[in-house]
Parts: C-alpha cells; sequence; structure tokens
C-alpha cells in the first residue's frame, strides 16, 4: 500500500471512532437510528469482501453467498440461543464452521467453471430457507419462526449507548477483517490466487497447487460472509429462514458489482451503497406515490436490476473503479 | 397402490411444467452458451399478463394465446436490446445481467400487481371422469396442453426452413451465416420461443401454485435440475428430464411418506423438494455434466 | 475480360494484429483464379476478408459494387459462396438439411427440389447418404456435401479453402475433377486457395502468390507455374 493511501485509511478509521462521541454535540444527524444503519452497512461490506476476495480476486462465482451467511447467522444464533455463548465469541465459531462449509462447497465447485458454478450456486441459494427449516434441525433453528436472541450488552460498564457499542464492535471486526485482507492479497498467497484468476493453466503448469488454492479461498469468502451473517444475528437479534432467500444473495451481488469487482475499497462502497437503497425504497416508494401520483410501489430490487444492468454497460469497474478512473483523468487533464 | 398412481400422475403433470422451463433454458444455451437466470421471473411476469388479460374480461385461452405472442415479443426485445450489445462480454458480466433482469421482472411483478397471492383459474372443466381420483383434470389438462405445445415446437424445428435455420445458426454460428442465415435474428428468435414456451409453463402451473411474484423459485430449480440431467445442451433430452425429475420429486416425497408411516422417522417430504433438486442439480454437474442423454463436449484450451 | 471481383489496399486485422498488408487481385468472369503461398501468407485470411469475418480496411468491390463492410450473411446473398477450410459442415444436421439450409430463403419448394436433383448430378454419392447424419461421412464426403451446400446458394463465386485438406490423393483429383466441371456448366467462378500448387495451378486460370500479407507475384497460371521461385519455393522442383 502506498504511503499516502495509508495515510488516507488512517483518517478514516479515526474519523469512524470519533464520530459516535459527537452524539451529544448532534443528537439529530448522529442518532442511534443512524448509527445502527451504519453498522449494518459494514456487516454489508464484510460480507460484500467475502464475495469479492472468491470472485474478484479469484475468479470463481458465486450467487448463493446468501447461503454462508445464513450458516454464520445460525451457528452465532444458535450458540447464544442454546449454549448461552456470548456475542463476541460467536463470531470465531461461525468463521470456523463457515470456513469448513464454504471449504467442502469448494470442492464440488472445483469442477464447475463460469455458468456451470454460478448454476449450482444460485441453486443452492433458492434451496436455503428450505434446508433451514428441515424438520430435524426443527430443534436448534427454530423452524419457520427462527430463533429470536438478546441485543449485544454494553461491556465494562461503558458509558455507551447499545447501538454504540455494536457499532464500535462491528467496526473493529470490519477492521481486522479489511487488514487481513489486505495482508493476504498482498503475500504469496495472494498473488498465487490472482495468478489463478487471470491464468489458469499457466498458474497450474507454474507449480501453483490450484486446486488448493480455489477450495481454500472459496472456504475463505464463505468465513468472511459467515462473520457478517454472526454479526447481523447479533445485530438483528433475530434469525429466521426467508430472511436468507435468492434476494439476499443478489444483494451481496449489486455490492459486489457496484463496488467494484476486486477492490477491497469497492467492497465498502458496496456494501454502504446496498444497504442504502434497500433503506431508502420506501420513502422513494411513498415519494412517487404522494408526490407524483402514481400508482407504483418502487421496489429497492428495480433499482438493483437496473443498476446492475447499467453498470455493466457504463462501468464494467464499479464505482470504485469509476471513481479512480475519473479521477486519473483529471489528473491527466491537469498535468 | 392409488395413492403411489396418484403421486405418478402429480410427477407427470410437474414435470411437464418442468420440461416446458427446462426446455427453454436449453434453446437459450445452445444458441448462446448462456443459463439465462431470469427464465422463471420472465414467466411468471408473462403469467401475470394473461391473468391482466382475463380481469380485463377475455377469454382463458384468447389470453393464452395473446399472452404467448406477447411473451414472445418480450424474449426477442430483451435479446436484441440488452444481450445483443454485449455478446462479446466476459460470462461474469452476463450473469450479472441476468441476475439484473430477474430482480427487475420479480420487483416490477410486485410493483404492478402487489405481492398477495392470486388465485389463477383452471380451463379445464371439473368433471369427474374414468380415471379420477388417480389424476385431475387440470393436471391432465397440463399435460396435454404442454405435450400439444413442444409437439408443435418440434415440428418446427424438424419441418420448416425457418426451424432449420435455427437450429443451424444454435450449433455453428459463423458457418450459418455463410450460407446466408441472419444469425443474430435466429438468436433473437429464440429468446422469443423460450419466453413463449415459459410463458405456457407459468400459465398451466399458476393454477396449482398460485400467483405470486416468487412463484417460478423452485420451478425454475427444478427446471434447471432437468435441463441437467436432459444434457443442458440437448432439447430432446431437457424434456424427457422434465418429466424424469418430476415423477422422481414426487416419488421421493411418496417414499418418504411411506418410510414415515411404517417407522415413525420423518426424513423427507414435501418440505425438502428443494434440497431434493439442489442435490440433484450439484450431483449431475460433477458427476456426469453430460447428463443421461448428452454428449460430452471436449473442451478446448 | 471484364473482373468479377476487384480487391484493392486490402487490409485485414485480428484483434491489433495485422495480416495482411495492402493486398489486390482481380478475378475474372468466369475464370478458376488461385492464391498460393505457404503457411501464415494470409491466403485463408483474403478469403475471410471477402466474405467480413475479420476486421478490414481496403475495397472489395464485387461485380462493380463495393461489398467491404457487408455482414456476412449479406455477403453470401450478394451470390459469393465460401467453403472454408475445414469443410464446416453442420455436423448435426443430415446431409439433406446440410442443403437445404442454403436455400431456406427460398419460397419455390419445387425450385429447391430442383436445385437438389442438379447438384446430385455432380455428387452422386451425397444423394445415397441424403438422410445420415453429416458428423458419420468421411472427410472426403464431408468436403463434397460442402461444396454441394455452396452451389446451393446458386453462386456467381465460389470461395474455396483448402478444398484438399486431410484428404486421399483419389478423392482429391474427384473433387478437383468435380470443380471444373461446376466452373464450367455453372458458369461458377473460382477463388482456390490450395497448400498442393501443382494441382491448383493445373485447374487454374491465374494465379496470385501471397508472402506474407502482400501479393509478390501474379499472372496466367503458365507463366506462374514456370517461374523459377514458384518451381522452388511451391512446386518442389
Amino acid at each position: 500500500m502506498a504511503a499516502s493511501s495509508k495515510k488516507w485509511v488512517l483518517g478514516a478509521i479515526v474519523f469512524a471512532v470519533l464520530v459516535p462521541l459527537l452524539q451529544p454535540v448532534f443528537p439529530d444527524v448522529v442518532s442511534n437510528y443512524r448509527l445502527f444503519l451504519v453498522s449494518t452497512m459494514i456487516i454489508a461490506a464484510i460480507a460484500v469482501l467475502g464475495l469479492n476476495l472468491l470472485t474478484g480476486f479469484n475468479g470463481q462465482f458465486s450467487l448463493g453467498h446468501g447461503a454462508f451467511y445464513a450458516v454464520g447467522a445460525y451457528t452465532a444464533a444458535i450458540l447464544m440461543d442454546k449454549l448461552n455463548v456470548p456475542y463476541w465469541a460467536t463470531i470465531p465459531a461461525a468463521a470456523i464452521v463457515c470456513f469448513i462449509v464454504g471449504y467442502l462447497f469448494g470442492l464440488p465447485a472445483l469442477k464447475l467453471e463460469g455458468h456451470y458454478l454460478a448454476l449450482a450456486t444460485f441453486a443452492l441459494a433458492l434451496a436455503v430457507p428450505q434446508i433451514l427449516k428441515y424438520k430435524w434441525l426443527e430443534g436448534l433453528t427454530g423452524g419457520v419462526q427462527g430463533i429470536v436472541l438478546m441485543k449485544p450488552e454494553v461491556p465494562f460498564g461503558l458509558p455507551l449507548s447499545e447501538d454504540q457499542w455494536l457499532y464500535y464492535f462491528c467496526l473493529l471486526v470490519m477492521i481486522v477483517l479489511f487488514w487481513g485482507a489486505a495482508n493476504m492479497l498482498n503475500s504469496r498467497s495472494g498473488r498465487a490466487m490472482m495468478a489463478i484468476r487471470d491464468q489458469y493453466l499457466a498458474a497450474d503448469t507454474m507449480g501453483i497447487d490450484t486446486a488448493l488454492y480455489k477450495t481454500v479461498t472459496f472456504g475463505i469468502s464463505a468465513a468472511y460472509t459467515g462473520i457478517a451473517g454472526a454479526l447481523s444475528a447479533s445485530a438483528i437479534a433475530f434469525v429466521a429462514p426467508d430472511s436468507f432467500g435468492i434476494f439476499l444473495s443478489i444483494k451481496f451481488l449489486i455490492g459486489l458489482v457496484v463496488g467494484g469487482i476486486g477492490s477491497l475499497l469497492g467492497s465498502v462502497l458496496g456494501g454502504i451503497f446496498y444497504v442504502l437503497v434497500d433503506n431508502s425504497a420506501q420513502s422513494l416508494t411513498q415519494f412517487i406515490r404522494n408526490d407524483l401520483g402514481l400508482p407504483f410501489d418502487l421496489s429497492a430490487y428495480t433499482v438493483f436490476g437496473v443498476l446492475l444492468i447499467a453498470i455493466i454497460y457504463l462501468m464494467p469497474m464499479g464505482i470504485a473503479g469509476g471513481l479512480y478512473m475519473a479521477y486519473r483523468k483529471l489528473r491527466g487533464a491537469r498535468a | 397402490m392409488e395413492q403411489l398412481l396418484q403421486q405418478f400422475a402429480s410427477g407427470l403433470a410437474n414435470g411437464a411444467i418442468y420440461a416446458c422451463v427446462a426446455l427453454a433454458l436449453v434453446m437459450i444455451y445452445v444458441s448462446t452458451d448462456h443459463i439465462n437466470f431470469a427464465q422463471g421471473e420472465m414467466a411468471m411476469f408473462s403469467t401475470y399478463i394473461s391473468w391482466q388479460l382475463m380481469s380485463w374480461g377475455m377469454s382463458f385461452w384468447i389470453a393464452f394465446i395473446l399472452t404467448v405472442i406477447i411473451s414472445f415479443a418480450m424474449g426477442v426485445l430483451i435479446e436484441r436490446l440488452i444481450l445483443r450489445p454485449l455478446h462479446n462480454a466476459p460470462v461474469l458480466s452476463i450473469i450479472v445481467v441476468f441476475i439484473g433482469l430477474l430482480a427487475i421482472f420479480n420487483s416490477m411483478a410486485g410493483a404492478f400487481w402487489s405481492y398477495l397471492i392470486k388465485e389463477f383459474p383452471s380451463p379445464f372443466p371439473k368433471a369427474d371422469f374414468g380415471i379420477a381420483g388417480v389424476i385431475g383434470p387440470h393436471q391432465l389438462g397440463v399435460v396435454l396442453v404442454t405435450l400439444i405445445v413442444l409437439g408443435l415446437l418440434f415440428a418446427f424445428f424438424r419441418y420448416t426452413p425457418l426451424g432449420l435455420a435455427m437450429r443451424a445458426a444454435a450449433q455453428n454460428p459463423q458457418m450459418a451465416r455463410l450460407v446466408g442465415v441472419r444469425v443474430d435474428w435466429m438468436l433473437a428468435l429464440g429468446w422469443g420461443l423460450a419466453a413463449s414456451v415459459g410463458a405456457v409453463a407459468g400459465i398451466m402451473v399458476a393454477h396449482i401454485v398460485y400467483l405470486e411474484p416468487n412463484m417460478m423459485g423452485g420451478i425454475l430449480l427444478y427446471a434447471f435440475a432437468s435441463a441437467l440431467v436432459g444434457g443442458i445442451s440437448n432439447p430432446a433430452g431437457a424434456v424427457a428430464g422434465g418429466f424424469i425429475v418430476g415423477i422422481l420429486e414426487n416419488m421421493v416425497a411418496y417414499a418418504g411418506n411411506q418410510i414415515e408411516k411404517a417407522t415413525g422417522v420423518y426424513i423427507i417430504g414435501n418440505g425438502e423438494k428443494l434440497t431434493v433438486a439442489l442435490i440433484i442439480v450439484i450431483f449431475v454437474l460433477t458427476v456426469k455434466p453430460a447428463g443421461l442423454f448428452g454428449r460430452v463436449v471436449v473442451r478446448r484450451v | 475480360m471484364a473482373a468479377l471481383l476487384e480487391v484493392s489496399g486490402l487490409k485485414a486485422f485480428y484483434g491489433q494484429t495485422q495480416s495482411l498488408y495492402d493486398v489486390g487481385f482481380e478475378i475474372p468472369m468466369g475464370g478458376i483464379t488461385t492464391l498460393l503461398g505457404a503457411n501464415g501468407a494470409g491466403k485463408t485470411t483474403t478469403l475471410r476478408a471477402i466474405c467480413n469475418m475479420v476486421r478490414t480496411d481496403g475495397t472489395i468491390r464485387f461485380d462493380g459494387k463495393n461489398i467491404r463492410g457487408m455482414a456476412t450473411e449479406e455477403i453470401v446473398r450478394q451470390r459469393i459462396a465460401h467453403v472454408p477450410e475445414g469443410r464446416g459442415t453442420f455436423t448435426t444436421l443430415t446431409v439433406d438439411e446440410n442443403l437445404r439450409i442454403a436455400a431456406y430463403t427460398r419460397k419455390d419448394k419445387q425450385a429447391v427440389k430442383d436445385e437438389l436433383e442438379r447438384v446430385f448430378v455432380y455428387f452422386p454419392r451425397l444423394k445415397e447418404r441424403i438422410q445420415q447424419q453429416a458428423g458419420t461421412l468421411s472427410g472426403g464426403e464431408q468436403q463434397m456435401l460442402a461444396i454441394a451446400r455452396a452451389l446451393m446458394l446458386k453462386p456467381r463465386l465460389m470461395l474455396l479453402d483448402e478444398p484438399s485438406f486431410g484428404l486421399a490423393p483419389l478423392i482429391v483429383l474427384e473433387i478437383f475433377r468435380i470443380l471444373r466441371r461446376i466452373n464450367e456448366e455453372e458458369k461458377v467462378s473460382i477463388l482456390l486457395v490450395e497448400q498442393n500448387a501443382a494441382l491448383a495451378l493445373d485447374l487454374a486460370t491465374h494465379a496470385y502468390v501471397l508472402e506474407t500479407g502482400k501479393v509478390v507475384m501474379s499472372g496466367p497460371s503458365d507463366v506462374v507455374k514456370n517461374d523459377e521461385n514458384v518451381r522452388k519455393s511451391y512446386l518442389g522442383y
């Protein structure tokens, strides 16, 4: 990482840490609800990063990452609900479980490329809610009803609200995970991962154990998204099968595509973006109905769908890539 | 015994639906090498169109035929306007566009017609007849209608010059151009036909699963399983695969039911239908990617 | 004699790589012209360029009309038939379908039937195999099918890319005899690309020699045949 961008990242982190402390100063701007919203954006960013590690940096497609998110969420929920495990300890547990599940799914995925891997993962995404409702698991998963949880409590008697604490906790997890991802991508293994994406045959003949790298990447990717799932279980304090359908995976895909395939910063932007659209769709609909007088419900997915197609046409490198290109053009024009 | 026959009959009816959607998928796959993830939602949208036409007072069959025609135009337009400009784009871009279409159709259906479940009429008389109790009139009707549609399609591809040109364009586009076939239009027509066949499946199944924007999700998964079982590049195989998977699905549920009755242990039932389809998809993809009837295609590297 | 096809200043590109530089030649009405050259000289590319199957620049006039840049299928509809290298039959279609596909735009069914019969005069072997899948034919039969299909387009010009490729010498002779008959009886002009220079020069009236994307020599076949360089490089004596 260049020194200048290191400075930027540091600055952003300091800013993110300070923001909740401004609550007494600007109570309306930094409301608890806003902080909670930002927490869900952080969670989304981690989930999108997980998908990006697989698709963006290793070239394997997944339309079913919602499945790993679900595994993470349910692992956390069951541990908290049945074994009284504290919420923070569910994060590594979800990571391990999802790594194993992802690794195992990565084995048959080795045989599949492009469309076929997309097809297999799409099928997985479609089937997830039903798998979660499976009768034998009902004792654990609570079946259709799901599991109701407690929100994380503020530890050590810190003078923070629940939402403030949740925000800090999510932020900490995110920083650790992004730091880990950046280091991994900068290492020998990271270069091998990307070599497999760019030149599969060459990587294979160069002596990179492509099968191992691909399955392990699948595992790591699933672990990242699973951690996001575990965080979301804590944050929302509720899990139920029908929130993990195909449309969850589509949200990750929109985060990936909007932010930029193969971009760490883009994963953050993508996560922020999809939560933002998801949350503003309702007010947009009200605007359309009340102010424009059109009998039309605007769903977030109409926006997502149109954007997915538009970005492929206009900005194939995503927002992060598009901004970077625009920045370079501006710089070039000035120089 | 009668219960088994009933399950078999309902497997046939489901299979007919899967066969149609699978055929639609295969038709697009053989000519463009793309898997249309939006096929199910396109069919769902078509079904809403027919519902709308009927609620404006049209009779079922008039609405049916009009919907098939509208769907054809819709398919052609999507190919020409959205996919044609991307025909050299990387696979991931195409997949993203399909997912975008899926999201658009799903949310637009919700926006226009709401997410509330609607009843959808059956055009077949409720009369009792000889084999009543085993196969209901709607199921029988579904099988008949889909068989007629599949037969018409088969005749079109087998016996008409345009059908021949479409097959040629799918098999070897460059060579087809060299005999004067307008390949781009053939692909668009293929999209139109696929959308029409999907519409037939949607209209036929809506009476069974009820009309709502997510009605085709499970059916699409089963159609994938069917197409894969038959060999993803084999249209006749896809149809056979549809019936095989439809019957298999019901037999698995039946077997699970019998086991539960005999031993009291629940293993599998109607609640695991999608899981069964997922297992079929992954099993065929990894173990027998050419399907039961397909040829193994040697990939050039 | 008026030229049926005039090519001048033709350049062709595969992506960023240029593979033809300023190629020019003429094909006289009713004649047989051959393009000679080593592997990679640009013979196949020239044929592909005429049908707009690669990116091109320059002019290609067919019957006085510039056809460069037209879509491949529209060029074919000007009655230019291209028999590509490696035969290019539709392997999963039957012989009958392979032939009919070339006539699919024509409405008159009787005319198509007559056309088929006329084609079978040149290729009686194909008539025996009419319901067989093209992929099951022998190499020679597939080559005949490709030429027969080209003939179904009622072409004024036929472009042939290595019709002898991978075939037994006796079959090659048979095919070349048929080509001569087609040229004479059907008044089809032919542009032939061929590795087997001796054979090509026997059949052709005119010859052009290509080297690394440029025409380096041209003239009546007899003259080219006796050129010392051509003899050494392509005829091997």
